[in-house]
């Protein structure tokens, strides 16, 4: 029969508006609205226990005034933007450098006159990455013999100028260090979240365990 | 003439009597003005910003039939968006072209909105509340509908723009063609009531429209759609065809006139089919009749929102096929079946009782499924004559001349 079409496809965008599982299909970017049930969910207890145990913010969900993150959960490898490099950790070889097949990583070192066992090496006087020009291949972290630069975790890098996107030594000393487990299987062993609140100090991501004194002057000893 | 009190909040002799009060007595004229005026105010006020929570509601549930979200960024299930909309909108420079006509060109949005707003003047919103009573308020309605097509027309060609004027030219041949089945449709109405009156209308609504004379009720409500230029009849503004039609060079507010009085239709197309089919604001006596009015309105609107997100656009020819082929006769045969069984139910003072209501009712539906199976059947079999491909002479140019 003709036009029995158009009432089928009204049939179809009413069950859209009506059916609940059909209704949610897109990832919010920042933060969605939380229901009642999400914020259950967070507190980990039962959505009318929570209901009758927080009415405040059950009411204030309602109308829509909490938000919650609705970001994409990433690999624990995920090579991020926010590189994670450990000044205690970092000889100044420059492999990374030589490595980058984009030539963007520019260091400049000067000699620090002191011996490693005493805890001095290269001093790094420039350490620039520029984030605008890098295509995130991972090459440069292959190739720290040391362990002291990472891939970051956060993808929320965005800047208003391209000179902005350089990454300065100051800003890597500064930053908060969430390094991913790209390349770095020491960090995948352990109980370890790149995605965490904790940030990470330079003692925690070697390959090795960290020398003893004792160590160290038994190995120097020979020379 | 306003000698009795009368009831409702705002009835123009209410507010007349108030500022009356207080005015010196040979201020009568002063007092009129002050009346109208600020009840022409608030109407208007009114009917903007429910068209505003009305975009709001509109992308909302669009949004769901399609399984988005929708605006939910801005306040509260995105309630303030209509507020960031219009600050967008109006922060906007306002550009007319070189070779525009610029007076017509700045006309045109003020002509097309206040046509649409007109119409809402003599809609009885309540009982016995009116914004102003006239004899003859259905032909006013077509007629001040009738006036979107200048507007269009102008905008249309004032701009100098090719694709504004092709929006423009076939949305005027549409919407000419359409004001024809709609006219017919409400003559079925006034065949019934006998009276041009709204508020008498609504009164000889016994049983709504709807149920006695189903078939001009769809007449009515398809040619309405394609009045108000929305899907599936979006020829205007074609997005696909024609950038965005006629208000291609418009920017700014005169833009954002033309999307008022564009959202603004569907609600003003639910008041109108309220008031003539719906039976306006009667109902049961447990709710106000104002309050049945807004459900009534709002059940028409999230109609045309679902026929909006469902259906897709028809080709030009098939538009005006549709028009010329299928609403008009169904039209009149919607006509001649009414005059034919009011001539049978009539009684002698010329009242049809509640049974006879009924039965015209029942014959009514089965005439209408009977007649629309029969249209979609006819009209469905019968294919567009193409003229057969003739290879153009130019394309062969190189091979005849070896």
């Amino acid at each position: 029969m003709y036009g029995f079409g158009l009432i089928k496809g009204l049939w179809i965008t009413l069950k859209n508006l009506l059916i609940p599982s059909r209704m949610f299909t897109v990832h919010q970017y920042p933060d969605r609205k939380a229901s009642p049930l999400d914020l259950a969910k967070i507190n980990e207890s039962n959505l009318f226990v929570y209901l009758f145990s927080h009415p405040l913010s059950s009411i204030k969900s309602l109308l829509g005034l909490i938000s919650i993150s609705d970001r994409q959960k990433q690999h624990p490898r995920f090579r991020g933007e926010e590189f994670s490099w450990y000044e205690e950790r970092c000889t100044g070889c420059a492999s990374c450098a030589k490595y980058c097949p984009l030539g963007i990583i520019e260091i400049v070192t000067k000699p620090s006159g002191k011996f490693i066992p005493e805890g001095e090496k290269y001093f790094l006087e420039k350490f620039d990455i520029d984030i605008g020009r890098c295509m995130f291949c991972g090459l440069c972290v292959e190739a720290c013999p040391y362990d002291a630069l990472h891939m970051g975790s956060g993808f929320e890098e965005g800047k208003y100028s391209r000179e902005e996107l350089v990454i300065n030594k100051q800003r890597l000393v500064e930053s908060e260090k969430h390094p991913s487990n790209w390349f770095r299987p020491q960090l995948e062993n352990k109980t370890y979240n790149p995605f965490g609140p904790k940030s990470v100090e330079w003692d925690n991501v070697g390959r090795h365990e960290q020398p003893t004194m004792e160590d160290l002057e038994d190995r120097w000893a020979d020379r | 003439m306003c000698n009795e009190f009368a009831g409702g909040l705002i009835h123009f002799c209410n507010i007349y009597s108030i500022f009356d009060s207080f005015l010196p007595e040979n201020l009568d004229w002063m007092a009129f003005m002050m009346a109208a005026i600020s009840l022409a105010f608030a109407a208007i006020n009114v009917v903007v910003m429910a068209t505003a929570l009305y975009i709001l509601f509109e992308r909302r549930v669009l949004a769901r039939f399609q399984a988005r979200l929708g605006p939910n960024r801005w306040g509260p299930f995105g309630i303030f968006q209509p507020i960031a909309d219009l600050i967008k909108i109006i922060t906007k420079e306002d550009t007319t072209t070189d070779i525009a006509d610029k007076i017509v060109h700045n006309l045109a949005p003020i002509i097309f909105l206040s046509a649409t707003l007109a119409v809402i003047a003599v809609i009885p919103l309540g009982n016995n509340s009116f914004l102003g009573k006239l004899n003859v308020g259905v032909l006013y309605i077509v007629a001040i509908t009738s006036v979107n097509v200048v507007a269009i027309i102008m905008a249309g060609w004032a701009d100098g723009n090719k694709y504004s004027m092709l929006g423009a030219m076939r949305g005027v041949a549409m919407l000419i063609s359409y004001e024809i089945p709609m006219g017919l449709a409400i003559v079925g109405v006034i065949l019934m009531s006998g009276t041009m009156s709204l508020s008498g209308i609504v009164e000889a609504q016994e049983l709504p429209f709807l149920l006695v004379q189903p078939l001009g009720f769809l007449i009515f409500l398809i040619a309405s759609i394609a009045e108000m230029s929305r899907a599936p009849f979006d020829q205007i503004e074609a997005e696909s065809e024609l950038g965005a039609g006629y208000h291609t060079e418009y920017s700014g507010m005169k833009f954002g006139i033309f999307q008022l009085a564009e959202f603004m239709a569907p609600l003003i197309t639910g008041i109108v089919v309220t008031t003539l089919f719906l039976g306006g604001f009667r109902g049961w006596a447990w709710l106000p009749g104002e309050l049945w009015f807004l459900i009534k309105v709002f059940s028409v609107v999230f109609v045309l929102l679902w026929i909006r997100a469902t259906w897709p656009r028809i080709r030009f020819d098939q538009i005006m096929a549709f028009s010329w082929k299928a609403l008009l006769a169904l039209a009149f045969l919607n006509i001649i079946i009414l005059v034919v069984e009011i001539e049978i139910f009539q009684d002698n003072l010329g009242s049809i009782s509640l049974n006879s209501l009924i039965l015209m009712g029942a014959i009514n539906w089965v005439v209408t499924i009977v007649s629309i199976v029969f249209m979609a059947n006819a009209l469905g079999q019968s294919k567009l004559k193409r003229p057969k491909a003739q290879p153009s002479s130019l394309a062969n140019m190189y091979a005849e001349s070896e």
